[in-house]
């Protein structure tokens, strides 16, 4: 029988195995997560009576719709949870379920890995206390706790209101939110973000709900440090007029956007393309998200677009690899989900550009700061690296010299900073001094594995 | 319990405990191991190659062990754990 590997079991991963199936395929769907759902409708671990259908407001009924989706289809496939995809190679998928190693073999694989939190490395930022923004969402909604008491949210990304509204619904003091891009930005991308008014309007209305409420949001801010001794005590940061201002909190959410998660597909053999509105590398697909060979992307892995086009997207490529399979696509109609994914991905664009990357921040952080977190490297070190004679021009070389994206993150978290770094210090642009390459294991493996029964 | 992450919803069920570094540590079913430690302490352990305390920070990484009764942890920075 032809044999799907699906990895990731979010709102991608999950619309790409419905397809498979109403096609007469069972695929096999990895899923790194206890429970299907991915990050963006992470369930609540059972037994916590937390109303997560409230916590979601607007987007409670696609979460629901997944969720019944999949309770559909789990008989139906080969559902295989905590389990982490850590390579592809030779056509075979590397998996690893409790210590357990395993291989999958595939004639297609639909790789639907989702994002990470798009970090960029401030002074303190190590400290106990902060979070990313991703994170902070994800540890309420699987496990209803709260980072903190009292918060400050921070960064440049939509979430910064949707996850302040959520955590003040569930008790937390909300500080402030400190927002790095200046208002005027967003109002410019009005147009790209009028190709989702709906979502444009609930972003407003978070917007204006906790302005109501009393929490301080400012626009254009410079953040200078997240303070304190053992943990995060304090945010200090220049408003939008350049005056200095402290805030006192016991937590730090802080996020700059998404980062899809391309180690896989990168390992599966696919090209990697430099976007400048994203400012990253994306993989090369086609508007099915077809790769080449057996391989496809859907979701926010294959460029970030949120979880409505990741289920199209997750649909699409599983279109596109039935049709490579010689199964007739019946009853989909794809010029409609691709016209759909464009004007999501229209509106993305918009996002991007109104939450843009503060990425001149970078040339004034304290040459002490730790780029990366894993390591220990700090910015210091790396500016020196590249400025020494023959110093490395591209960050593979400057990972070689100096460990940064080297550790247990693999450069998720750094290694953006340590491009942004290279290319500031060589005047260069971005694109020019490349990306970290992608290694398996893509996530840390425990020295036991062993291989399953 | 007064470590850095508050349980807004508490989880049904009695607690059960794990050894942290030798100490004990409350802990429900279904939490993960980081959620555990970090419902009740500051701080999850000492970084490899400083002395600074951390946390967790991404919270969706390859930190998900899901905690066990009995399970005794030994953290990076405790007494008589190898030294880099």
């Amino acid at each position: 029988m032809t044999r799907v590997a699906i990895v990731g079991a979010g709102p991608a991963g999950i619309a790409a195995a419905n397809v498979l199936v109403a096609h007469g395929l069972a695929p096999v769907l990895i899923d790194e997560g206890l429970r299907p759902g991915g990050q963006i409708y992470r369930q609540p671990r059972p037994g916590l009576r937390l109303d997560i259908m409230a916590l979601l407001g607007a987007e409670a009924e696609n979460y629901r719709r997944t969720h019944a989706t999949f309770a559909n289809l789990k008989d139906r496939i080969d559902y295989r949870p905590y389990t982490l995809a850590w390579a592809i190679d030779d056509g075979t998928l590397h998996t690893m379920q409790d210590s357990a190693a395993a291989t999958v073999d595939f004639d297609a694989i639909i790789l639907a890995t989702g994002a990470a939190d798009r970090t960029l490395p401030i002074q303190g930022w190590t400290l106990p206390g902060v979070f990313t923004l991703g994170g902070a969402q994800v540890l309420l909604k699987e496990h209803g706790c709260l980072i903190g008491r009292r918060i400050v949210f921070c960064g440049s990304s939509p979430l910064l209101y949707l996850a302040a509204t959520q955590y003040r619904a569930m008790g937390a003091e909300i500080v402030a939110i400190l927002d790095t891009t200046p208002l005027v930005a967003k109002i410019a991308a009005t147009g790209a973000l009028m190709a989702a008014p709906g979502t444009f309007a609930r972003g407003l209305g978070y917007m204006a709900a906790l302005r109501r409420a009393g929490v301080a949001i400012h626009h254009g801010v410079a953040l200078g440090a997240f303070e304190g001794t053992v943990g995060v005590e304090a945010v200090r940061f220049a408003d939008r007029h350049g005056e200095e201002i402290a805030l006192s909190c016991d937590a730090v959410a802080v996020g700059f956007g998404l980062k899809p998660e391309t180690q896989l597909a990168e390992l599966a053999g696919v090209e990697l393309c430099y976007d400048p509105v994203f400012r990253q590398w994306l993989p090369h697909a086609d508007a099915d998200g077809r790769c080449g060979g057996n391989v496809f992307v859907a979701g926010d892995g294959a460029t970030v677009g949120g979880a409505q086009a990741a289920a199209l997207t997750g649909m699409l490529a599983a279109c596109a690899a039935l049709e490579d399979l010689k199964v007739a696509v019946v009853g989909i109609d794809r010029a409609r989900l691709r016209r759909q994914v464009a004007r999501l991905r229209r509106f993305q664009r918009g996002l991007a550009r109104a939450f843009a990357l503060p990425v001149d921040a970078l040339r004034t952080l304290d040459d002490g700061v730790m780029v990366c977190r894993c390591e220990g490297v700090s910015a210091g070190e790396l500016r020196a690296s590249i400025r020494a004679e023959f110093g490395p021009s591209e960050v593979n070389r400057l990972k070689a010299i100096t460990r940064c994206g080297m550790g247990r993150c693999q450069g998720r978290f750094c290694g953006l900073a340590a491009a942004e770094l290279t290319a500031q210090t060589l005047s260069v642009p971005l694109e020019a001094v490349g990306r970290l390459r992608a290694q398996p294991p893509v996530k840390p493996l425990p020295i036991g594995i062993r291989r399953a029964d | 319990m007064n470590g850095r992450l508050v349980r807004a919803v508490v989880p049904d069920g009695l607690p059960l405990r794990i050894l942290v570094d030798g100490a004990e540590v409350e802990a429900y079913t279904g939490d993960s191991l980081l959620v555990a430690v970090l419902a009740a302490r500051h701080a999850l352990r000492r970084h490899e190659f400083s002395d600074e305390a951390r946390a967790g920070f991404c919270l969706m990484g390859a930190c998900t062990t899901v905690v066990a009764a009995g399970m005794h942890v030994v953290t990076a920075g405790a007494p008589g754990f190898p030294q880099s």
